[in-house]
């Protein structure tokens, strides 16, 4: 069994209530905190964990943190990011649901670390139930004084609300998310000035995801150095992995960040293999906008390792040869699996989500999208396919925040690595319509299936 | 106009921002009228939202018609959102649409002549591991199959009669 820091006691009933979380030790870290340690402290054993958001960027958490202003007399907030929205991701529903005091103490220690009296959980509007557990939860931590005035004795105070978001992917960007709560539409801000600077209000505001900030509780608890112990390398620590597709056991696991992809796809432990007795064709490991790749590259990088679930290992190769770790969302695909069609849902995802102030990424998602349908029911034309290789290239990188790459990343890679499915929907347009492509070659040995060069 | 006890949760939501930032409570209250008005929102309600928050009606507009979950005209008491984007796919979603389709004779963003049912496909609600699934007012239902979907159909029927 892998070793757990998030979910060591997530087995144990009720812990999602006050007294029994207490019971096992909840709390215990932010009592620490705040009762043994200076925020200065604090901030160091985050940057000695070597803790990396885990939203999405995998940007350092500590140096995120070290990053925010301290203006005289102007109030910071600490804003949680809880708009979990990248298909295939859905592990901090599930730390919400079921783990509400994990990520309130988290909240808890973050806030005192950072000098903020007012912490935001921005939770995404279709996980309509939610907000009441978290609030039932906040209530309860404040009856018993770890929220409020003077918390336990320390002079410190802080208030937690949660606020629902109404449908909007892009408001998982953090300046679309200042912007949703402030209460305008989620465009994202020309950055800099960052929200470290002028966030929230105007004044300085750390965002994080929910994960990192819950992950802040072990880290107190066992010490930044033996936290980094965990995992290998730089991927310090475990990871959420929100599992789905066609595998036996979709559902969220936490993972030690030194297991192989072939480990977690194939063992009971994790996803318990493909579904179906079906074969392996291609994986999607960190939400949907990270690059897919076909079987071969995924259980072995294009050196020959064997693949591993972390940050470098699963980029390595670039996006020639790799992916990235991204949020988790990891979402296999069967050999039955139409690569044309699950990329036109995601570009027809991205077309629907984009904010539309920059207009390579209004023009060009839908563009793509248009495109993308016209292949998969049998009317693309050959030329398309560079078309649409031309368009991506023409939003990446042209956009003011992440989704113009985000939209981009998945039609590059599908073309990148499965050019020969596309073209056999152009060449074969009545028949495409009755099966798929198949497995072709994508599980073949790499030396076979390496990717023609685009 | 909303009741005694809703105006008190409007202002206990703006308590939540400092002084004024009132206009932070716009998505919150926004949810609140939807709710109380019918499932959708009207001009009449936008106004209204924007007099309760002092700002201006266009500041309502823009935001409303932004954000995926605020309904710009009527729809039925009960809404199947059914999310169709990848995992989703990759699960069978395009048949469960289709089923309910076939099943209360619509389209997609149809509602049924008596008014009970709005069939909706939305793009992905973080359920993916328990696809293919809708939401339901609050609620998530997973793991649906044509049976399952009946069911639900008869238990929205039930709670109509």
């Amino acid at each position: 069994m892998g070793r757990k820091l998030l979910f060591d006691k997530a087995h144990i009933e009720n812990i999602r209530y006050y007294d029994v979380y207490r019971a096992n030790g909840g709390y215990d870290s932010a009592e620490k905190a705040l009762k043994s340690m200076t925020p200065e402290l604090v901030l160091e054993e985050v940057k000695k964990s070597g803790l990396r958001g885990r939203g999405g960027a995998g940007f350092p958490t500590g140096l995120k943190w070290s990053f925010i202003a301290k203006p005289e007399g102007v109030p910071r907030y600490l804003v949680c990011n809880a708009d979990e929205s990248e298909p295939g991701t859905f592990k901090d529903r599930y730390l919400m649901e079921f783990l509400p005091h994990l990520l309130i103490e988290g909240l808890l220690i973050s806030s005192y670390t950072l000098g903020a009296n007012s912490c935001y959980i921005y939770i995404r509007g279709e996980y309509a139930w939610i907000p009441d557990i978290l609030e039932e939860a906040i209530a309860d931590a404040k009856k018993n004084g770890w929220l409020g005035k003077n918390i336990q004795g320390s002079g410190f105070d802080l208030e937690i609300y949660v606020q629902r978001g109404a449908g909007a992917y892009i408001c998982g960007e953090e300046t679309a998310l200042i912007e949703s709560l402030e209460g305008k539409r989620g465009n994202p801000r020309i950055k800099p000035p960052f929200p470290a600077v002028k966030g929230l209000w105007d004044c300085p505001t750390v965002v994080n995801n929910v994960e990192t900030l819950a992950t802040v509780v072990p880290i107190l608890r066992i010490g930044g150095e033996e936290y980094a112990k965990y995992g290998i390398g730089k991927s310090t620590g475990t990871k959420l992995i929100s599992a789905c597709g066609n595998i036996n056991k979709p559902g969220v696991y936490e993972i030690e960040m030194n297991i192989s992809v072939e480990e977690f796809i194939y063992s009971e432990e994790y996803c318990g293999g493909i579904a179906n007795g079906k074969r392996l064709k291609a994986c999607i490991p960190g939400g949907s906008s990270v690059p897919i790749l076909p079987a071969n590259l995924l259980l072995k990088t294009a050196k020959g390792e064997p693949r591993m679930m972390t940050y470098e290992s699963l980029s390595d190769g670039g996006f020639a040869t790799g992916t990235m770790l991204g949020s988790g969302g990891f979402i296999v695909l069967d050999e039955d699996q139409c690569i044309v069609k699950n990329t036109l849902t995601f570009a027809r995802f991205y077309h629907h989500e984009s904010c539309g102030q920059c207009s390579p990424c209004r023009e060009g998602t839908g563009w793509m999208e248009r495109v993308l349908k016209n292949i998969e029911k049998g009317k693309g034309k050959m030329s398309d396919i560079d078309l649409l290789w031309d368009i991506q290239r023409k939003i990446e990188g042209n956009t003011i925040c992440p989704l113009g790459d985000a939209a981009a990343w998945p039609v590059a890679a599908a073309i990148r690595h499965f050019r020969d499915e596309f073209e056999w929907h152009v060449l074969n347009p009545e028949e495409s319509q009755v099966r798929n492509f198949g497995l072709a070659h994508y599980a073949d040995p790499l030396e076979i299936a390496a990717p023609a060069a685009v | 106009m909303f009741s005694e006890e809703k105006l008190n949760k409007v202002k206990e939501i703006i308590a939540r921002y400092p002084q004024g930032k009132q206009k932070s409570a716009l998505l919150p209250v926004l949810h609140l009228a939807q709710e109380e008005f019918g499932g959708w929102l009207s001009a009449e309600t936008m106004d209204y939202v924007a007099s309760l928050l002092q700002i201006t009606p266009i500041e309502v507009y823009e935001v409303a018609t932004f954000y995926s979950m605020f309904n710009m005209k009527p729809v039925g008491k009960h809404v199947f959102e059914v999310c169709h984007t990848g995992p989703c796919m990759l699960r069978g979603s395009d048949n469960i649409i289709d089923y309910i389709k076939k099943k209360l004779n619509i389209g997609v963003g149809e509602t049924t002549q008596d008014g009970l049912f709005t069939l909706k496909t939305v793009e992905c609600l973080g359920a993916c591991g328990y696809a293919p699934m809708m939401q339901l007012g609050k609620h998530f239902r997973e793991h649906l199959t044509p049976e399952k979907v009946d069911e639900i159909i008869n238990e929205c029927r039930a709670k109509a009669n």
